[in-house]
């Protein structure tokens, strides 16, 4: 026999973007359904490298990840648990005269937006953090900046929401969208209807399929970073670690495992739900390690993995209300950016649907964007790999399009 | 002239030599891929220490099959590409990622046969991770491969036809046999006598007089015990075990040898694209197979890594993979043999079947044991903190999610020696069918690799 | 058996090779050319190295170079399992907590 659910939102995607908006929208009293077609967390809110980063971010999404910020602050308070969230700072680091220039535009940037960034030079760098390699020229660092367990986290959101009411529907796959007046109707895969209010797509890399019911969509392309850990060693690094163009990305956690990412991403299969990674690019990846940090150059590598991420050509995300349906809000495409946003997302949508209308700015963040053509960031050609971009269809003039 | 195709196997045991015979007297020149500094794989190891050892003593009535691989590849010089000390750490887009001597190589293939083989199946046991605690296959290995013993005086324990085999070499090699401590009962062995005489009637026979000899030597057997604790502080001191009727005993040891059966090699053939089923006799997943080995486009599993079956298994089992091969790849094979080595197999297989069903497989034993024992040894997992996940609100639906909230099986072994016993405490624990749980997934590196590897840009 | 053994493991067979010296955490002791790094340090240790995470001395465990568990320190190589590492003279091998080259 079919059971059928009654809610005021039903989110679909139990990511860490649908898991902080069902905690914060049942914090405002609503009745919230998350539904997801497999794990909570498991995708790339959970296979992420962890940084809670502020600094380098595209400015117009500084106010979002500001208010995000404040709640990682109190995370304990929110979620009963740390997840191993600690602000140990960030640093980008510049290997040439070119990338501290960067840097240094970037540093402005965020200063006007209300994060302070240091811009250090190679002497500093080395006293403070002797173990850098010589090849680093200088940096940009941003004490606020912080990490935690991407593991551990939307878990944890999805239990406290659920503490607070939330209904959680983990390996339920939602077969038939119709909306029926003001009412939408979702059919799932179990002997389970949902009918709703309101809809939020927090599908991630899946997200376009759920816009494409509603008559839009955005170019998302999945792909995911490789992303690698050595065994334990002591602790000692201390801060988040970036090379500038994104060759290399590390951190250690407390245990002593090195966690490591590096440029270029490669594609992923959201359909056949994998993530392979080229080994040729773990040991690139390895390469630029020891050029940061000599002295891990004995140590080992034991495990590799990335994750499906959706990303789109300007790289930055769909958040906000649709254009087609009332009711129906997007919060996917994060561009591998998202884990230190979520919370802010969350409050974010919840204010949409609460108050209909917020104060953090969205327009950069539409789905209508994609109607006309879009901008290519740069970060693309270096970013990602060109067989994995030359799957996307993505036009090569450096435009985006609907297909 | 038509390109000369790459066929690379991963192993050189029993199945992987067989499989490069049967491709070398095919014209190929197979590419073999090993770990050891020399063919034989486990079980027909030559010693990599500079020893003086009796191979007849050592392998006794297996002498002949151990120089006969040994003799088989001595001939194929030449005509295999031999990469010993070599290790396959990935698989990806048909290309065979390797590592030796601190440099990393790609070898695309045509075909590729893994020959993987397996290692010590375990379960945890309070105390399993002391100095002098070691898995069984690894102590007969340690004599075969360094002439040493794992300790003075030697507890034997678990459940494995390998169990009295390895009791009786370290007599042998002048060891003291503290005692046999076999968790099957005679009774699970009787039963599955007539499987296992119908099927390898000589390895029954060789399996009863090991017994004898070792009974002879006026070594303890208890059979159908129950393992307590593998006793020490700092190191290994003795092992408490209850015997059929419960009452408790301690054995005075400096070493115990531990282990139930063989687990399969299977992350390189997952990594190639195979799929892994469940198999309920092992209650392990293996590669799924056709007849020939054949489990993805170009992929081939053969020897214990693809069903545990023994070593005759797997060396006609990586010649059926061969043969396989060379027919995809357009070189016609001999059918007929192929027939004949297809019916040995599967007899072989099912008599490996009929001892995984005669020695115990105590599956459930984690459930019963207390929660400070330490599941995974690499990243110091208990049973109580799986428990304790498995108890929240929104628990891991399997072991993978498991891995990822408790760290189990996320460590330098890659859940080698975790894995199965994880899944095995998840479905005890939460009353799910084993099968359910699935199985760690495989990612690359396969076994740890050097940070500081040079790799041909 | 209740003091400390002297070492774990116990050569058997005799040696073809000749003996080197090598240290164990500044200890100079011999062994033979040739046979496992964890041959040469369990033959005069009851452990070779401590766990990471609690400090517990580990001996390894699979002996076949699958369990990963008995990863050492060797100067100038960094770390090594020692189950498949040969001796040779001079080695330097730490049982401790990873040092940085």
């Amino acid at each position: 026999m079919t059971t059928r659910l009654r809610t005021e939102v039903a989110i679909i995607g139990g990511g860490l973007m649908g898991s902080w908006t069902a905690y914060f929208l049942r914090r405002r009293g609503l009745s919230v359904a998350l539904i997801d077609k497999g794990e909570i967390g498991a995708q790339s809110s959970g296979v992420n490298f962890g940084n809670l980063r502020l600094q380098g971010r595209h400015p117009g999404q500084i106010p979002l990840a500001l208010r995000a910020d404040a709640v990682w602050d109190r995370i304990v308070e929110h979620l009963g648990e740390a997840c191993e969230f600690e602000r140990g700072g960030h640093l980008y680091l510049a290997f040439d005269e070119a990338q501290m220039a960067k840097l240094g535009h970037m540093a402005e940037d965020m200063f006007r937006c209300g994060v302070p960034v240091k811009l250090l030079g190679a002497a500093g760098l080395r006293a403070r953090w002797p173990w850098l390699g010589a090849g680093v020229a200088g940096a940009s660092w941003s004490a606020r900046d912080a990490t935690a367990n991407p593991r551990l986290v939307t878990p944890a959101v999805a239990r406290a929401a659920r503490r607070l009411g939330a209904e959680i529907l983990s390996g339920t796959r939602v077969s038939a969208f119709a909306k029926d007046g003001e009412r939408f109707r979702l059919a799932t895969d179990r002997d389970l209807e949902i009918e709703s209010d309101a809809l939020v797509n927090t599908a991630g890399a899946w997200g376009p399929q759920i816009a494409t019911v509603f008559g839009e969509s955005a170019p998302v392309f999945a792909a995911g970073p490789p992303q690698f850990v050595t065994e334990p060693l002591p602790y000692f690094i201390g801060p988040s670690v970036q090379a500038a163009d994104g060759r290399v990305i590390f951190r250690q956690v407390r245990r002593g495992n090195v966690v490591v990412a590096g440029y270029p991403r490669g594609a992923s299969d959201p359909v056949a739900n994998r993530a392979p990674v080229d080994p040729a690019r773990t040991l690139a990846a390895m390469q630029s390690l020891v050029e940061a940090v000599p002295r891990l150059a004995g140590t080992s590598v034991i495990r590799v993995w990335s994750g499906i991420e959706g990303y789109l050509p300007d790289m930055l995300p769909v958040i906000g209300v649709s254009r087609t349906t009332r009711g129906l809000l997007h919060a996917f495409g994060f561009c591998g950016h998202g884990f230190q946003l979520g919370p802010g997302v969350g409050l974010t949508l919840a204010e949409l649907l609460v108050d209909g209308g917020t104060s953090i700015p969205l327009s950069d963040f539409d789905i209508g964007r994609f109607a006309g053509e879009v901008a290519h960031d740069e970060r693309l050609s270096r970013e990602f790999d060109s067989a994995s971009l030359a799957a996307t269809g993505w036009s090569a003039a450096g435009k985006a399009t609907l297909p | 002239m038509a390109e000369a195709r790459r066929v690379l196997i991963v192993g050189a045991g029993p199945a992987g030599v067989a499989a490069a015979a049967v491709l070398a007297a095919h014209r190929q020149r197979p590419f073999l891929i090993d770990e050891g500094h020399a063919p034989g794989g486990q079980v027909y190891r030559r010693a990599s220490a500079p020893v003086a050892l009796d191979i007849k003593a050592l392998f006794g009535s297996q002498v002949g099959k151990y120089e006969r691989l040994h003799a088989t590849f001595a001939g194929l010089a030449g005509s295999v590409e031999h990469r010993p000390r070599t290790l396959a750490w990935a698989v990806h887009e048909r290309a065979v990622h390797t590592l030796a001597e601190g440099k990393a190589e790609v070898h695309p293939y045509d075909a590729l046969i893994l020959a993987t083989g397996a290692t010590d199946r375990l379960l945890p046991v309070p105390g399993w991770t002391l100095p002098g605690a070691y898995a069984l296959g690894g102590a007969q290995t340690l004599l075969k491969d360094q002439g040493c013993l794992i300790g003075r005086r030697v507890v034997f324990c678990g459940s494995s036809p390998l169990l009295h085999l390895v009791a009786l070499q370290y007599q042998a090699a002048g060891g003291e046999v503290a005692a046999v401590v076999d968790t099957t009962t005679t009774g699970a062995k009787l039963a599955a006598a007539p499987v296992l005489a119908a099927n390898g009637f000589a390895t029954l026979l060789r399996g009863l007089s090991y017994m004898a000899a070792l009974r002879c030597k006026g070594v303890r057997i208890h059979h159908g015990t129950r393992l307590v604790a593998i006793e020490g502080e700092t190191h290994v001191t003795g092992l408490r075990f209850r015997d059929r009727r419960g009452n408790e005993h301690r054995v005075e040891a400096d070493a115990v040898a531990i282990g139930f059966g063989l687990r399969a090699e299977t992350q390189l053939a997952e990594l190639g694209g195979a799929r892994l089923r469940y198999d309920s006799v092992f209650r392990q997943w293996l590669p799924d197979v056709d007849a020939d080995g054949r489990c993805a486009p170009g992929l081939y599993a053969a020897g214990d890594g693809c069903a545990i079956g023994g070593a005759d298994a797997a060396e006609e089992s990586g010649q059926l993979a061969a043969y396989a091969a060379l027919a995809d790849l357009g070189i016609a094979a001999p059918n007929a043999r192929m027939a004949r080595l297809r019916a040995h197999v599967a007899r072989l297989r099912r008599f490996q079947r009929g001892l995984a069903k005669a020695f115990d497989w105590p599956h459930s034993w984690p459930m019963d044991m207390p929660d400070q024992v330490i599941l995974c040894r690499c990243e110091n997992v208990t049973l109580g903190e799986v428990r304790a996940t498995l108890r929240e609100d929104i628990p891991p639906a399997d072991v993978n999610r498991a891995k990822a909230f408790t760290r189990c099986g996320m460590g330098r072994c890659q859940g080698r020696f975790c894995g199965l016993a994880l899944g095995e405490l998840m479905a005890a624990e939460t009353g799910t069918a084993h099968e359910r749980t699935g199985w760690l997934r495989a990612q690359a590196p396969v076994k740890p690799v050097p940070v500081s590897t040079a790799f041909p840009s | 058996m209740s003091e400390a053994p002297r070492g774990q493991v116990v050569r058997v067979k005799r040696r073809h090779a000749p003996l080197v010296v090598i240290e164990i955490d500044g200890e100079q002791v011999e062994a033979f050319a040739g046979e496992s790094v964890l041959v040469a340090v369990l033959a005069h240790r009851p452990a070779l190295r401590h766990l990471e995470f609690s400090g517990e001395p580990r001996a390894g465990f699979c002996l076949m170079g699958a369990c990963q568990d008995c990863w050492v320190e060797i100067e100038g190589v960094g770390g090594a399992r020692a189950c498949t590492t040969p001796v040779s003279a001079g080695l330097r091998v730490s049982t401790g907590w990873p040092r940085f080259g």
